[in-house]
């Protein structure tokens, strides 16, 4: 009997403590939503309805898909450069992109605020060099905040696909350049597409957790660039809106399990190498 | 192999992004150590008193050390239940459902500020639990997915044949796990420990519901200073824990790695 069952008895603890503490408390976040006066769908339209909310959820959207983007852009022609690099120095690029990695987000946040501050380091330089007269505010725009999300996420793209551009096989490289390719047209034609699948798991990882973020926000956003998790902890904490909060909370559940989703098609779809 | 040539330009734009990723980290060390009450780069002045302030705050002090306790208790505990179930999962594969493994996405789907938000509502205050306990199901929650993925995937690659020789030779089952399977993982459960105590030490977003009068974590505790004092004992306490991500990585790497290859 103890035997039958081994596989259950060893998988079962990690695995109830997911259904108990995670699944279900989550699920009970998202069902409070549900329940309230006013119909079934009450709080979402509330929370459509209200200007401020729209324009956070817009906001965060927006700020999420520029660090993409450029995530994707910088991480990937960098990757490429650290792929084609000879051993040793391999090996230190990758050292140097995971220590900042596994640099806590608030330090890394933080980093920011000394550079980008009135009395910042960026702002004392530009005034000492002349270009400008007077200092710029920077901190508290959309700009600081993608700033400081891209400078969170570009280490994990790049260490995302040199993993993924030193798995495309030699051969195939080599096939196109003796076909008579140029090496821009072999990058564009070979490389990137077999890269693909690997820029949509980084740019998934990458959207999702900007999408989610909330250190960043709040230390380069303040209270004048709310996000969503921002909003979610104001509306938690300070107003003890539970319901509102559970409702952002619900929001960002359903538009990140979509985007997963969505993107693992994709991604199978648009795999060369698949069949 | 073939090395195909990298235009200039695009080594040139690798040099700047290495210089954007470095940059910020030096500031913050360049900082810490400047003899001024503001802070400011390049450092003017050399001085470690910013180090000792920390220590003078009594809050960073026991934030410090709740960091460190939840880092450890949680990491632990994750390993002690990820680990069979990486086992089982590997181990047992035909015998046992599908959406077993599953299970183990979900943490990842799931975005760690609604996480420590429903913890807060359904555990907290809905159980009345304990703050630090609280806390420690939440870090474990966290960090479970890593270590059942990476033990998993070093488990993929081991040979099962050998554990079957070594209990059809007579060796009981725990102990074959413990002498013959346990030690073929090695490096997965070292890379599964830093990855899990370093995903702790640092999170805000789960922590951020669950801290309360009395208990925080430092991450959290820095974020409330910063908003507060603009000084750069902030600048001093992230060196510390910049130094502390780099001493676990090196400390495990030795130590586990020479004990367990002394077995």
């Amino acid at each position: 009997m103890l035997k039958r069952f081994a596989g259950w008895w060893l998988a079962g603890p990690a695995t109830l403590a997911v259904l108990v503490f995670l699944v279900l408390p989550v699920a009970a976040t998202i069902a409070t939503t549900f329940g309230e006066d006013g119909g079934i769908f009450a709080p979402y339209i509330a929370f459509f309805n209200s200007g401020f909310r729209r324009t956070v959820l817009w906001r965060t959207i927006e700020i999420s898909l520029a660090t993409t983007a450029i995530s994707l852009v910088v991480g990937f022609l960098t990757a490429y450069v650290v792929s084609k690099s000879p051993g040793k120095l391999k090996s230190l690029l990758i050292i140097a992109a995971v220590f900042p990695l596994l640099t806590g987000v608030v330090v890394r946040s933080f980093a920011w605020l000394i550079i980008l501050g009135k009395n910042g380091i960026l702002n004392n330089f530009l005034v000492g060099i002349g270009a400008i007269s007077e200092p710029l505010s920077m901190l508290y725009t959309q700009g600081s905040v993608i700033v400081a999300m891209v400078y969170l996420f570009v280490p994990l793209m790049i260490l995302t696909l040199v993993g993924v551009l030193e798995n495309i096989p030699d051969d195939v490289v080599q096939a196109s350049s003796s076909l008579g390719a140029t090496p821009a047209a072999t990058f564009r034609q070979v490389i990137l597409p077999l890269a693909v699948p690997g820029l949509i798991v980084g740019a998934v990882l990458v959207f999702t957790g900007s999408f989610t973020a909330y250190a960043t926000p709040q230390l380069l956003g303040g209270e004048r660039q709310m996000v969503m998790g921002t909003l979610m902890y104001q509306r938690a904490m300070v107003s003890f809106d539970w319901v509102g909060a559970s409702t952002i909370a619900a929001i960002m559940v359903v538009i990140t399990v979509a985007v997963v989703l969505a993107m693992s098609r994709v991604a199978r779809r648009l795999n060369p190498m698949a069949t | 192999m073939m090395t195909s040539r990298i235009h200039p330009l695009l080594i040139l734009f690798t040099v700047l992004v290495y210089i954007f990723l470095m940059g910020p980290l030096i500031i913050v060390l360049g900082a810490s150590v400047s003899d001024t009450t503001y802070l400011t780069f390049p450092p003017q002045g050399l001085t470690l008193r910013w180090f000792e302030n920390i220590f003078a705050i009594s809050a960073f002090k026991r934030t410090i050390i709740t960091s460190l306790e939840l880092a450890f208790l949680a990491t632990g505990l994750a390993l002690l239940i990820g680990i069979p179930a990486a086992y089982a999962i590997n181990r047992y594969r035909i015998k046992l459902p599908t959406w077993l493994s599953t299970v183990f996405v979900l943490p990842i789907l799931v975005p760690e500020i609604v996480l420590g938000f429903s913890l807060l509502k359904s555990v907290a205050v809905g159980m009345d639990t304990p703050i630090f306990l609280t806390l420690l199901v939440g870090h474990m929650l966290l960090v479970l997915p890593y270590c059942v993925r990476v033990v998993s995937a070093s488990l993929a690659s081991f040979d099962f044949s050998i554990e079957e020789a070594a209990v059809s030779l007579g060796s009981p089952p725990v102990k074959t796990f413990f002498t013959i399977v346990l030690p073929n993982v090695r490096s997965g459960v070292i890379a599964a420990f830093i990855l899990a105590f370093i995903t702790s030490i640092n999170d805000v977003s789960t922590s951020l519901f669950l801290t309360g009068p009395g208990v925080s974590t430092l991450p959290i505790q820095i974020l409330a200073h910063v908003e507060q004092f603009f000084d750069p004992t902030i600048a001093s306490v992230s060196v510390l824990l910049m130094l502390l991500t780099v001493a676990v990585m090196a400390i495990v790497e030795r130590t586990l790695g020479l004990t367990f290859l002394a077995k």
